[in-house]
């Protein structure tokens, strides 16, 4: 234990302690915010009440956006990961011809076509599609963006898995339906849990497409009422913003917690784009 | 041909083309089809509103010619070079490559105390993040203000870029931080030891030791989170791009044209550049996997 050996210990954890302030300071405002009297910007021990919970529940459109939001990301989540499964299965297990070429096409689409760079198109056929202000259609769109990205994690998963098990079932007579819903979906289980979780946490996030196809305020999920919230602008929205977010942020961390505990995070360093 | 082309499951390839329909299907709508289509509505006159809403003609490369000459898409492409150099390629890399660096050998539960305190800046809703920072940097009693004692600061308004680039380094980094754990992992401890038995300090033990090894991880990563800010929607939640374009990086600025002028052929042409941008960087990155693979 030279001098020297002690100084960049302590330097080490006076680092560590400013980058722990830096990333967790922002984040008390959360925790103190929704329940503090006289909410302010400012991160500060609250005076305790639960006023603005009940000014949340009852504002005319907070609950709904979460059940809008519920609605988007369970259409969205489940069509990504439903479909995703059954291609990826496929492309892992027959030679389609055109496969190669197919698969290179997708993992460009999912990193050059973002929905940033396609948001005048996307709005434009939602519109001519009469699907603007369609919660249903809105999911579809998501769930369009995520799948590339959820076809190639089944696919690495799919390939894991050793055929031995299907060419078992077929010996004792199994279709194909049933190797797949039998064999194959319980096996990867594991790796259909890495997408749900993934697409629900992007969906649930994503804020540019419903701004942009869902411009009715009943039908808006929760990412686009904070825009809303905030414009208004006022002193009544202080009461409501912190409590919201709150409530909005709730699924992700417990999903968060899931997967930290089941997984840890440190296996799919990609999970979110 | 490998071994998984055999066909275990019997599905043979119609069944198999059957499976992977419903995604193509929406891939290709949702996906495919409107990134052609960019390439067409770029080239056309087509408005949201006016007699150019009905009957968009076709102008040519006019849209491109225009956007060359605006000062706001100028300001809007050296903003989102800035924005991306600030908060991907120094911010999210370097804090994310510290940390991993810092966090190594620390007690476990300090480390997941404070990898648990990124990774949860990483999974809360964009939204909420915006909306932390909005709080955070606010004049009226935020709390940047309160710790410097500077009330009144209004940091959104003076100094929208830094803000825009902190909160994206916050919100980013937990990415950075995964990938470098998990890249200085490989790294031989026995090379580490020998570095820090001749002396080698930090700085010099990571340039010369343990640099040469994530050379492969620092592109990749510079690569997909480069991208990733580069068309970030975000920032509009945060300064919608003002005051006065200040902040008005290029995905704030085609969102601005397109629906609140109403210049769908003008956006479109803007979004196709970064659609171009984005591939160059896609197929850097994919040469980058091959030959790592």
């Amino acid at each position: 234990m030279t001098p020297a050996w002690v100084v960049r210990r302590i330097g080490r954890y006076v680092l560590i302690a400013v980058v722990l302030a830096f990333f967790a300071v922002p984040m008390l405002w959360l925790a103190g915010a929704p329940f503090d009297a006289r909410p302010g910007f400012g991160v500060r021990w609250p005076e305790w009440t639960s006023a603005n919970v009940v000014a949340t529940f009852r504002h005319p459109y907070a609950v709904r956006s979460l059940v809008n939001s519920l609605v988007l990301c369970v259409v969205a989540t489940a069509v990504t990961t439903a479909f995703a499964a059954l291609a990826a299965y496929a492309l892992s297990r027959v030679r389609i011809p055109g496969r190669d070429v197919l698969l290179y096409v997708l993992l460009l689409l999912s990193s050059v076509v973002t929905g940033t760079a396609a948001m005048v198109p996307l709005f434009v056929l939602m519109l001519q599609l009469g699907l603007v202000d369609s919660r249903f259609g809105t999911a579809l769109v998501i769930a369009g963006g995520m799948l590339p990205a959820a076809i190639f994690v089944l696919k690495d998963f799919m390939d894991s898995v050793p055929r031995s098990y299907e060419e078992s079932a077929r010996v004792f007579g199994a279709s194909p339906g049933q190797v797949l819903g039998h064999v194959v979906l319980p096996v990867a289980r594991p790796g259909l849990a890495v997408v749900l979780v993934w697409s629900f946490v992007n969906a649930w996030g994503n804020f540019l497409l419903p701004f942009l196809l869902l411009r009715d305020v009943g039908k808006q999920p929760a990412a686009v009422l904070m825009r809303t919230l905030q414009d208004e602008g006022g002193s009544a929205n202080l009461t409501v913003i912190p409590v919201f977010s709150l409530l909005y942020s709730i699924p992700v961390v417990l999903l968060y917690l899931v997967v930290d505990r089941r997984y840890g995070f440190r296996f799919h360093g990609g999970i979110k784009s | 041909m490998s071994a998984g082309d055999r066909d275990p499951a019997g599905l043979g390839t119609p069944r198999a083309i059957g499976l992977v329909a419903p995604a193509l299907l929406l891939i290709g709508l949702f996906l495919a089809f409107p990134a052609l289509w960019a390439l067409y509505i770029g080239i056309t006159d087509y408005q949201l509103t006016g007699p150019a809403a009905a009957e968009p003609r076709v102008v040519g490369l006019d849209n491109f010619a225009t956007a060359l000459d605006d000062a706001l898409f100028a300001n809007s492409l050296r903003l989102t070079a800035l924005f991306v150099l600030g908060s991907a390629v120094v911010g999210q890399n370097a804090l994310g490559f510290a940390l991993a660096w810092l966090l190594r050998g620390v007690r476990p539960v300090l480390r997941r105390a404070v990898e648990g305190v990124v990774l949860l800046a990483w999974v809360l809703p964009g939204p909420v993040v915006a909306y932390l920072w909005f709080a955070v940097l606010s004049r009226d009693g935020g709390t940047l203000d309160l710790l410097l004692g500077r009330p009144g600061t209004a940091w959104l308004v003076e100094y929208p870029m830094a803000s825009l680039v902190v909160f994206n380094t916050w919100r980013g980094t937990a990415f950075s931080m995964l990938l470098y754990t998990s890249a200085l992992a490989a790294v031989p401890p026995s090379q580490l030891e020998t570095a820090r038995l001749a002396g080698a300090g930090g700085w010099r033990t990571v340039r010369d030791v343990v640099f040469p090894h994530i050379r492969g991880h620092v592109l990749t990563n510079t690569l997909l989170i480069s991208l990733w800010t580069a068309n970030d929607f975000t920032p509009f939640l945060l300064t919608a791009g003002g005051p006065n374009h200040e902040s008005e990086v290029l995905p704030v600025l085609i969102y601005r044209q397109a629906l609140d002028s109403g210049r769908l052929g003008y956006a479109s042409a803007m979004s196709t550049l970064l659609l171009v941008g984005n591939l160059v960087v896609a197929l850097v990155y994919l040469r980058l996997l091959r030959r790592r693979a």
